[in-house]
């Protein structure tokens, strides 16, 4: 037995430590890269607030100036979204839990995912050294045209934006063309569609919507990127252009987007809710059927955020109906959570604190929402910081808060240890204080009439007072992070060893050791219900046929997709440096294109084609 | 076969065509890609509806007669690749090298009358946003044009090597459905970038 597994351990693991680094394909590893990486992203988009709330605390400050005030809300927005969330969530959560909650050995394509992470990387560092340098976007995370065109903004500073945003559109599009490959193809046998965790149905439904609304973003910074260095005329009105087509292909994209980072979210908070109720879901089919529902109505909405543009009020009504409409699915959601808790027998541990943290923020959020989707109130309130306030409450109560809720439940898994409960508690009730007093005042300095995109405002304006306690409130949100940084160093080093599954949950990544096997599964599980670890007991229900690897080969089944049973063997790649190198070499084209250098283009385009094609050239043992 | 049983029975491996999960990887990249191309004809259309004359400002609707060979050679370009993938699920090794073959030379020569009819505008992309949709839509299809190339370069390496046989033989399947696809968006692009401003012209006579 030992030496089986020592055999699987063997054809799993990395060979060396530089191989660990640089060329691993584990889907683990990549996860909690991709978890650090957007963590220090959340960081910098963080000190920006804190710098930005500095400067408003009194009327007419002049702590920064307004031009790098401008690069400082562009970053915060740009990084939060594109850097921090949408990674968090789906590179970092999905990477990490996806495979495991499934009962599979990696992802379907596991070199294809390092190459999603380098790409990541690399696409946020071209973006966030622009502000080292003092080139950073200034023009909003939504870029409108025509000041962000090449009459208004020339410089480098958009050419950033643009070009990190379609480089890092290659990492998402890809990671989403993994991710629907992994769910469709590699579930364990037995796991059918309606027995799948929400999490996973979270990943897959966001990952559809990245299928279809990333492209409208890569057009329309495609279309800004040749206005700006070619010259063509797409935004601009007086060469037969249109100004209002950046803000359709913006928010096409736009919209759905915010639910790419949501559905993930949502994915956690139904994964916890049950293991902290101590009871199954209510309405798991409501709740995965309210999923993809979501996913599809968000991009019939998109021109809720064009409602002050004098488009036709017909279809102002039409879409602010259908804005309107998302309730009806988060509405189920909300209710299956509640009566969820309300049926079970609830432990109050950190998680699920977070996650009643989420619950009422989320609600908040969703009520301000609602009052913005009706045209006539929209107009009073658009571009003020009353749309400061909700984003801010959806995006920070929905998906911050079940990240950190989603830190305190799985990192026992990633690192053996449990986190202190104690400063767990202290961390949520700082940080849920904190989020209010920071975003509930620019509700009320929002109607009082300040606008959202200032870098100072006047006294007798009469909001001084609200805006001192919301930068006190994110002087305590920082505070309550750096509780958490201390938690998590502390928790590594000295905390409690959890074992397997420290929360008696009833996933299948609890059937793993903790930290988890390069292989995840020595054998693999037959699932028979939704809640597979409460129904059968871990050590019954087994596929052993993968138990002894032959030769050093990595192995894993090909699953049919519906009632999924083991079609083909699969052998999997090996660590490899390709991923980095063709990623490497994409970043010289970009950083050409940037800087018009041919040399960078030609030598990063003729090494990337030279590496993929290593690349694809078939290993020794694979089909 | 009971389902337990079926579960210790031993599977096959090296499986080309759909059951591969990468197969579903292509069929994905190529939904992503095609809605690339839908907005970018989205794109043009909106631009158009808000002009009142088409082509704008003083270009004249594209000749047909070059790209009506071009849309020849290309749309033929797939017949020799369908005729490959089918010589090497026989086991038909010189017919999936000279289909391949085949499909490169017709592909290289409809970019070639691209580049040709690029030189030879009389326009460039910054007169006005039709010039630039003209360029920039027939430039990005040039550009999935070339990679599909390149992928068939790499096949047909593999093809000499003798990589392939009748059971394994998921890149000629995959490089090919990626050229197809190609080519279907080329229809849709001349059927929009080079005949609808004729009919325009026309209605407004």
């Amino acid at each position: 037995m030992a030496t089986a597994a020592g055999r699987l351990r063997r054809a799993w693991e990395a060979p060396n430590i530089l191989a660990h680094i640089f060329a691993t394909v584990d889907h683990k590893q990549i996860g909690m890269r991709y978890m650090v990486t957007a963590a220090v992203f959340f960081a910098e988009g963080g000190i920006n607030a804190i710098v930005m709330r500095s400067q408003l605390a009194v009327p007419e400050n002049t702590l920064v100036s307004p031009n790098r005030y401008n690069q400082m809300f562009t970053l915060h927005g740009t990084v939060l979204i594109f850097f921090f969330a949408t990674p968090m969530v789906v590179g970092g959560f999905g990477n990490y839990l996806v495979p495991m909650m499934i009962g599979a050995r990696d992802m379907a394509f596991p070199r294809l995912n390092a190459f999603s992470y380098w790409v990541f990387l690399f696409a946020g560092m071209m973006m966030y050294s622009s502000f080292f340098v003092g080139k950073a976007p200034d023009g909003g995370w939504f870029a409108y045209v025509p000041l962000t065109g090449p009459k208004y903004t020339p410089g480098l500073n958009l050419d950033v934006w643009a070009l990190s945003l379609i480089f890092l559109g290659i990492s998402t599009t890809a990671a989403a063309v993994n991710f629907i490959v992994t769910i469709f193809r590699l579930r364990a046998p037995g796991m059918s569609i309606n027995r799948m965790p929400l999490f996973v149905w979270g990943i897959l439904a966001t990952s559809g919507a990245i299928i279809f609304a990333l492209p409208p973003l890569t057009v329309g910074a495609a279309l800004l990127e040749f206005d700006r260095k070619f010259g063509t005329q797409f935004f601009n009105p007086n060469g037969g252009g249109s100004v209002l087509l950046w803000q359709h292909l913006f928010w096409i994209f736009g919209h759905p987007e915010v639910y790419i980072l949501f559905l993930p979210a949502v994915g956690i908070v139904s994964t916890i809710i049950p293991t902290f109720a101590r009871t199954r879901l209510v309405g798991y089919m409501f709740l995965a059927l309210a999923t993809v529902s979501i996913a599809f109505i968000s991009f019939g909405v998109w021109v809720h955020h064009m409602f002050a543009t004098g488009l036709n009020p017909i279809a102002l009504n039409f879409f602010g109906a259908a804005g309107m409409s998302i309730t009806i699915p988060s509405g189920i959601q909300i209710f299956a959570w509640i009566a969820t808790i309300w049926k079970g027998n609830v432990v109050w541990r950190t998680p699920f604190l977070f996650i009643f943290g989420f619950i009422i923020l989320i609600i908040m959020g969703g009520f301000t929402g609602v009052m913005i989707s009706l045209v006539p109130l929209d107009w009073q309130l658009t571009d003020s910081y009353f749309i400061v306030a909700h984003l801010h409450y959806v995006l920070f109560g929905g998906v911050v808060f079940p990240i950190f809720a989603g830190f305190y439940y799985w990192i026992p898994k990633m690192t053996g240890r449990m986190m202190n409960e104690k400063l767990g508690k202290i961390h949520f009730w700082l940080l849920f204080a904190a989020v209010n007093i920071t975003f509930f005042p620019m509700h009320i300095a929002g109607l009082l009439g300040m606008q959202r995109r200032i870098y100072t405002y006047p006294s007798s304006l009469g909001v001084s007072d609200l805006n001192m306690i919301s930068t006190v409130g994110a002087w305590l949100t920082a505070i309550a992070t750096i509780i958490f940084l201390i938690n998590f160093v502390h928790s590594v080093i000295w905390g409690e060893v959890a074992g397997d599954n420290p929360w008696h949950a009833s996933t299948l990544e609890w059937a793993t050791t903790s930290p988890p096997e390069p292989y995840n599964f020595r054998h693999i599980p037959i699932v028979e219900s939704a809640d597979p670890l409460w129904d059968a007991p871990p050590n019954t229900g087994w596929d052993t046929r993968l138990e002894e690897p032959a030769g050093d080969r990595r192995e894993l089944y090909a699953t049919s997709v519906l009632e999924p049973e083991p079609q083909i063997l699969m052998v999997m790649p090996e660590d490899t440096y390709l991923p980095l190198l063709v990623a490497l070499s994409m970043a010289l084209v970009f950083v050409g294109i940037l800087l018009d250098s041919m040399v960078m283009i030609g030598f990063g385009g003729a090494f990337g084609l030279l590496f993929a094609a290593w690349w694809f050239w078939p290993q020794e043992g694979m089909a | 076969m009971t389902l337990p049983e079926a579960r210790q029975a031993p599977l096959p491996s090296y499986v080309s065509g759909p059951l591969q999960p990468a197969s579903l990887g292509m069929l994905v990249l190529i939904m992503t890609e095609g809605i690339f191309f839908a907005l970018l004809f989205t794109t043009y259309f909106y631009i158009r509806s808000g002009t009142q004359a088409w082509p704008q400002g003083a270009i004249e609707p594209q000749e047909l007669a070059l790209p009506s060979v071009g849309t020849f050679l290309l749309l033929s370009s797939s017949f020799p690749l369908i005729l490959a993938e089918a010589a090497i699920k026989r086991g038909d090794q010189l017919g999936l090298r000279i289909g391949l073959a085949a499909t490169f030379t017709l592909g290289v020569a409809f970019l070639g009358l691209q580049m040709y009819e690029y030189a030879n505008a009389k326009f460039f992309a910054d007169e006005n946003a039709y010039a630039s949709l003209f360029f920039v839509i027939t430039g990005f299809h040039s550009v999935h044009v070339f990679v599909g190339l390149i992928m068939n370069l790499f096949v047909q390496a593999r093809a000499w090597r003798g990589h392939f046989n009748e059971k394994r033989h998921l890149a000629v399947q995959n490089v090919s459905w990626y050229w197809h696809f190609v080519d279907a968006v080329w229809v849709f692009i001349f059927l929009i970038v080079y005949l609808s401003p004729h009919w325009y012209r026309f209605g407004q006579r």
